[in-house]
């Protein structure tokens, strides 16, 4: 019972905060600060992250090039295809070009077979194969564009200094490198995009800088398509029939755990799960992006399976009574209504799940698909089954080899993974946007 | 009490019994929501199921279509008959069951597709139409009957979840007619709608007692009095008093309709 006699206690001014506000203030402010504390720290590492990535990687997209034209007539042609060494012809007829260059230019060179091969390498066998696939160019100035030699590229890209070449060192002498110099301000030397390092397969140490990427991008989009095709129909299958019809009882519920527990497997405990089963088991060939997509399916099966469950879901339950209550039946309500609109969160775990397996290393090592691929597959089957490399055991691989130039293609091979992660993560948003319903 | 309390004057228009219940009971898990029910719905009625929340009236109109079969923990025994047909028999099938057992929700529940296929979907699963033309004559029939058409009738393409709550309620009651069904369920339909949109929908309800057995609960008394010519009163379960809509709102012959008619207890 209130007592009508108590004196109402006094208030303070509403103009003056008191003690217990302040305090409650000061909290807050402080989580204000260490929250903005959190994000500046993240976009940091971030950023640092970007910067080191996109300046070591990006060289790796670049080339030096030697650029000569040279004519090569019909009896030059037939002289050189007549001899024994047909290659040294070739290359006695590029070094006269060349040196009609430098002279033109006024550069004092010594290209003889050993300065030559430093500065451009082997370029004989260029020649021959593009001459005997274009006859019709022959007696006409063809404008050649050859790889300049690694050492050369390095240095102009500023990784090589003088100073560390020895007197002895067979790959680079200090004078060749004044000569480059000379014949990039004379034009006959520049720095262009490299496709090759897009489009072509792994090099051997003889020539890192020939080094592409393009054979273990098709390992990894092969591997992407087995995923898709199993983990897609077999994870949503499970999931609509785990959340739709199951019975909820002791058994599902004991089948639900283990799916979340898959799901925080270490990816390697699949790889040997694949070395066992795939491979000494069941006699499925090595390093095959076959058996690499089989393995990330089992790996990305939990993940596309919680994420289909969720947004199962998320569906409004009205919609399925509404759908029996017309007379559907269980699978025509599911198919016909739930499904439709679960699509863009089943598209988007997908997306997720196959972004998680393109960038995983760890189970390819042990189904051995870090080989040295130098050859692109002939066809599709072949290209399933013939051994290949991933994109991240290609990096993997050149990480571990002692040139330098294979570090600077790792960090462009890196580059090419966080793009295609990128496009993946950013069609999964687009599709979320574009499909979101109201209800 | 009941001033602006109207009572349906139209009498009972068939004495012929559509849904005959017998000693129904059900269980969720362990908890027994529905104690011993018996009831003869008849056919071009409307029958109002009233009660306090929680009383079970939903459960037992839920059984009538059996849509308590989606809920894993739900238990019904007893005989419910359609028509004299034994709904719950192992022969029965329930998807055909809701064909000829229409339910609208208590949320307008329109399916996020375009106001037609709102309507065709029911039809077309069962087979109803032979080409586009029947299926278009039976949207615009059931649009109809649904009071609806000449609101939608210029945006048929249009989605249903686009209307307003009112009409999306419509909506649904015309998907429930379009499958051509013989008993309509209502649960508590008007709850989610202002008082025009009510009015729209009780008026709807009247004009359908000419083509079906129309059952439908809620909350407000005076809703029943207006639309409904039987009225089955439910109390913790169970079935305390079922009579013309007349006498148990002037005369209850039960102390517990009397006290929740009144407002004593609810």
């Amino acid at each position: 019972m209130t007592d009508a006699t108590t004196p109402t206690p006094k208030r303070a001014s509403l103009l003056a905060v008191d003690e217990r506000t302040r305090k409650r203030n000061a909290a807050e402010a402080r989580f204000k600060i260490y929250g903005i504390v959190a994000i500046c720290v993240g976009v940091l590492s971030l950023v640092v992250l970007l910067a080191a990535i996109l300046s070591n990687g990006i060289p790796a997209f670049q080339r030096t090039v030697v650029q000569v034209p040279v004519t090569v007539t019909q009896e030059q042609y037939d002289a050189a295809e007549s001899t024994l060494f047909k290659t040294k012809e070739y290359e006695g007829l590029f070094v006269a070009a060349l040196s009609a260059e430098l002279t033109s230019a006024g550069i004092e060179a010594d290209i003889s077979s050993g300065a030559l091969e430093r500065l451009v390498g082997k370029v004989g066998n260029n020649l021959r194969q593009f001459y005997t696939a274009n006859e019709v160019q022959l007696g006409q100035e063809v404008l050649f564009e050859v790889p300049a030699a690694s050492r050369i590229d390095r240095y102009f890209k500023g990784t090589l200094a003088v100073e560390n070449i020895t007197a002895d060192n067979r790959f680079i002498q200090p004078q060749d490198l004044d000569v480059a110099e000379a014949m990039k301000d004379a034009g006959l030397m520049a720095t262009v995009f490299d496709w090759n390092f897009i489009t072509g397969v792994d090099t051997g140490v003889d020539n890192p800088g020939g080094a592409g990427i393009g054979a273990s991008v098709l390992g990894s989009l092969l591997m992407m398509f087995v995923v898709l095709f199993l983990a897609l129909p077999i994870g949503v299958a499970a999931s609509i029939y785990l959340e739709e019809f199951a019975p909820k009882n002791r058994l599902t519920d004991f089948i639900e755990v283990n799916i979340s527990n898959l799901a925080a497997v270490p990816s390697i405990v699949f790889g040997i799960l694949g070395l066992a089963v795939f491979i000494q088991y069941m006699h499925l060939p090595q390093s095959a992006p076959l058996v690499g997509g089989f393995v990330l399916t089992l790996m990305t099966l939990p993940t596309i399976i919680i994420s289909t469950r969720a947004s199962l879901k998320s569906v409004p339950p009205s919609i399925r009574d509404a759908a029996l209550g017309v007379g559907a039946s269980k699978m025509q309500a599911v198919f016909h209504h739930v499904l439709p609109l679960a699509a863009p969160g089943i598209l988007t775990g997908t997306i997720i799940g196959l972004a998680q397996a393109l960038g995983e290393t760890a189970p390819l090592l042990l189904i051995g698909m870090v080989g040295f691929v130098a050859r692109y597959p002939e066809t599709f089957l072949g290209g399933l089954e013939g051994p290949n490399s991933a994109l991240p055991a290609q990096i993997y691989n050149w990480v571990s080899r002692s040139d330098a130039v294979f570090t600077e293609k790792a960090w462009g091979g890196i580059i090419i993974l966080l793009i295609f992660l990128l496009t993946m993560n950013i069609i999964a948003i687009l599709l979320r946007r574009r499909f979101e319903r109201r209800w | 009490m009941y001033d602006d309390t109207r009572l349906t004057e139209g009498d009972v228009a068939s004495m012929n019994t559509k849904i005959s219940a017998k000693g129904v009971d059900v269980f969720y898990g362990d908890n027994h929501a529905i104690k011993d029910v018996n009831v003869e719905i008849k056919d071009k009625t409307v029958t109002a199921f009233i009660g306090p929340s929680g009383c079970g009236k939903s459960t037992f109109l839920r059984c009538i279509n059996r849509m308590n079969d989606t809920i894993d923990v739900c238990r019904v025994t007893g005989d419910i008959r359609l028509d004299g047909e034994d709904i719950n028999d192992k022969r029965v099938d329930p998807v055909q069951l809701r064909a000829r057992v229409g339910m609208v929700f208590q949320k307008p529940n329109p399916f996020p597709k375009s106001i037609y296929d709102n309507i065709a979907y029911g039809p077309r699963i069962h087979g109803l139409a032979r080409n586009k033309a029947e299926l278009d004559e039976i949207v615009e029939k059931s649009l109809r009957r649904g009071a609806i058409w000449d609101e939608v009738k210029d945006r048929l393409n249009a989605p249903g979840t686009g209307l307003s709550g009112g009409q999306q309620q419509r909506l649904c009651i015309a998907r429930a007619v379009a499958t051509q069904p013989e008993v309509l369920l209502m649960d508590e339909p008007c709850s989610a709608l202002d008082p025009i949109a009510t009015g729209q929908v009780e008026e709807l309800i009247d004009e359908l007692r000419q083509s079906y057995s129309v059952v439908i609960v809620t909350h407000s008394m005076q809703q029943a009095a207006r639309v409904s010519q039987k009225t089955a009163f439910f109390h913790l379960g169970n079935l305390v008093e079922y009579g013309d809509t007349g006498d148990i709102f002037t005369k209850p012959e039960d102390p517990r309709t009397e006290a929740y008619i009144t407002g004593r207890i609810g």
